[in-house]
């Protein structure tokens, strides 16, 4: 198979794949159980700074 | 001895200059590498003049370095009012082609000017400098690499200057938004690379255990220009002495190279970037933390996974196969979703705190250019819908697009930064005037209105008279008719672009004045406090 067609079936088949379970992966990550205290503190993060 | 290793280099670099300018393989060139020279021996004069030979104790690790910033807010200003006047003489020149001067002042050569300096010089310099300003506020750490912050500021203005330049002499790729030829972009290379240094330094030793979300728009941004830039200007310079490089992709794949970096500039320079500012500029000065951290994260993730394939949208019924026209096409309808979930967030940013858009009118900037965000984004899904795109493409729709997205986005969410940061980086109780942050936001929000409104109506109508047929199958407008037809609309957006000139005008005056230390006595916002009389 040329390169050409052996990357754009890898593309939209495995490659496809492997991001959307990424993606997938990090929006359960950022509601995983717990993590609402955790964000919230994060959140504060730019008013902890008290020098100027 | 201060500066000894920078006078050293500067010296070593103006001499290479110079020696282009003797071999140069071209007069381009030779022009080119004079300019250069003159800026870096004027650049090394600067150096020794302010050098002594006295020890200065080395800065305390735990300050911010803040210098690089202080510089960078100032060339954001510069640039800004440089690239909005060119904006404004390349929209008279539409209107009245006798404004064009030849050769150097010509349309085809501000063009690209104008959009760089916009985009390049003011859009980047605020980015450079908010990310330095905000990563070291975000992990409670110095700028890493000593004086690296200094070179990325410094830099990157001899980039913008050769860049500049070297349009006004007409050397240029001819790839939008990439013009600069092979030796500018190499040298952006190196700055870019140093720039992604001191950042990623910066976040590594942190004192903040968790990277805070603006970080991870500013890193995004930074890594996929470097790649975006390294790729599409893969190129082979004819003479390594010479001002012209070929590409080394050609036909349809240079062109979807050209989009992939083209759109990919508005999703992550003028997008991501501005973005990571809204998200540490917006809760700290509505004074609450961001509606939802957790959203904030997955419209990251969602903003980095679509953006980056939607740049076929703009090679539409072009040679460009079928199914990637299509893949840019959906991309980029479903980029509405993180768009308006980033929007919904910085909005919701003040909720509990909405009286503040009438007693803050940095808080009223920063909801307008939030507002913005929004109203472009969903433009421009809808634009890229190929029914939609062959009415557009072409006309002056897109133009009035890109601006309702730069004018009011990443216009006046950086103002809205510049004057959050200004006071606190020279140390001022406030703002030299409050009431002029108010003339700025309505100059320049009546400005994007008439400009945005203005190029809708003409961009329609030039569309829609392109595709006029009559009863026979004949075009029924000239190319020059339709042309002729559009005379009224760019004098009205002469008239929105100058008007978003005055307002950043009216900014330079009011931080020229914060910075110098003035107050203007004016009476606060919402008038003063009635005095109260004891209850008899």
């Amino acid at each position: 198979m040329e390169t050409y067609t052996a990357m754009r079936h890898f593309a939209d088949s495995w490659g496809l794949l492997a991001m959307t379970l990424f993606f997938v992966g990090a929006v359960l990550f950022a509601f995983r159980p717990g993590s609402r205290a955790k964000a919230e503190e994060a959140a504060r993060i730019p008013f902890e700074d008290n020098r100027k | 001895m201060r500066f000894g290793t920078e006078i050293i280099a500067t010296s070593i670099f103006a001499f290479v200059a110079l020696l282009g300018a003797a071999f140069a393989a071209d007069n381009l060139f030779a022009q080119h590498m004079w300019v250069l020279f003159f800026v870096l021996s004027a650049f090394t004069i600067l150096l020794l003049r302010n050098t002594s030979f006295v020890k200065t104790a080395p800065a305390d690790p735990d300050a911010y370095m803040d210098g690089p910033i202080r510089y960078g807010a100032i060339a954001t200003i510069f640039w800004g009012i440089a690239g909005l006047l060119v904006g404004v003489v390349i929209a008279l020149q539409l209107a009245w082609p006798d404004v064009n001067i030849e050769p150097w002042f010509n349309f085809g050569r501000m063009r690209p000017l104008h959009t760089s300096a916009v985009v390049f010089a003011f859009g980047g310099n605020a980015l450079i400098a908010t990310s330095f300003y905000v990563v070291q506020r975000t992990t409670r750490a110095r700028l890493f690499g000593g004086n690296l912050a200094w070179f990325v500021f410094w830099g990157y203005q001899l980039f913008i200057v050769m860049a500049a330049t070297g349009y006004l002499l007409g050397i240029t790729q001819s790839r939008e938004y990439a013009e600069p030829e092979w030796y500018v972009d190499l040298w952006l290379t190196v700055v870019w690379v140093a720039y992604l240094l001191v950042f990623l330094g910066t976040l590594l030793k942190r004192k903040e255990p968790h990277i805070y979300v603006a970080n991870w728009f500013y890193l995004s941004f930074i890594v996929t220009i470097a790649m975006l830039h390294v790729v599409n200007n893969l190129a082979m310079p004819v003479s390594f002495v010479g001002s012209r490089s070929y590409s080394i992709f050609s036909g349809v794949q240079d062109a979807l190279t050209q989009w992939w970096y083209g759109h990919n500039a508005v999703g992550f320079f003028l997008t991501a970037g501005f973005l990571g500012m809204m998200y540490y500029f917006v809760p700290k000065q509505a004074e609450r933390p961001v509606y939802s951290y957790r959203l904030s994260i997955i419209h990251f993730w969602a903003l980095i996974f679509l953006y980056i394939w939607a740049g076929p949208h703009h090679l539409h019924y072009t040679a460009l196969p079928d199914w990637a026209q299509t893949l840019g096409m959906v991309f980029s309808v479903m980029l509405w979703m993180p768009s308006w979930g980033g929007m919904i967030n910085g909005l919701m940013t003040l909720s509990g705190a909405w009286d503040k858009i009438r007693t803050d009118p940095i808080i009223r900037m920063m909801v307008a250019a939030i507002a913005f965000y929004g109203m472009s984004t969903f433009e421009g899904p809808m634009m890229s819908i190929k029914a939609v795109n062959s009415l557009s493409h072409y006309t002056d729709w897109t133009i009035g697009h890109v601006h309702s997205g730069a004018l009011g986005w990443v216009g006046l969410i950086s103002f809205a930064a510049i004057y959050y940061m200004v006071p606190r980086l020279w140390g001022r109780p406030a703002l030299y005037s409050t009431r002029m942050v108010t003339w700025h936001f309505w100059l320049a929000t009546l400005g994007i209105v008439v400009y945005a409104a203005v190029m809708w109506v003409s961009g329609i109508m030039q569309g829609l008279m392109w595709r006029e047929y009559d009863e026979q199958g004949f075009l029924v407008y000239s190319f020059a008719e339709t042309v002729a037809a559009m005379h009224p609309y760019y004098v009205m957006r002469v008239i929105g672009g100058a008007l978003y000139l005055a307002g950043a005008l009216v900014m330079a005056f009011n931080i020229t004045m914060t910075i110098l230390g003035y107050s203007r006595e004016e009476e606060p916002i919402g008038g003063s406090q009635p005095a109260l009389q004891p209850a008899e």
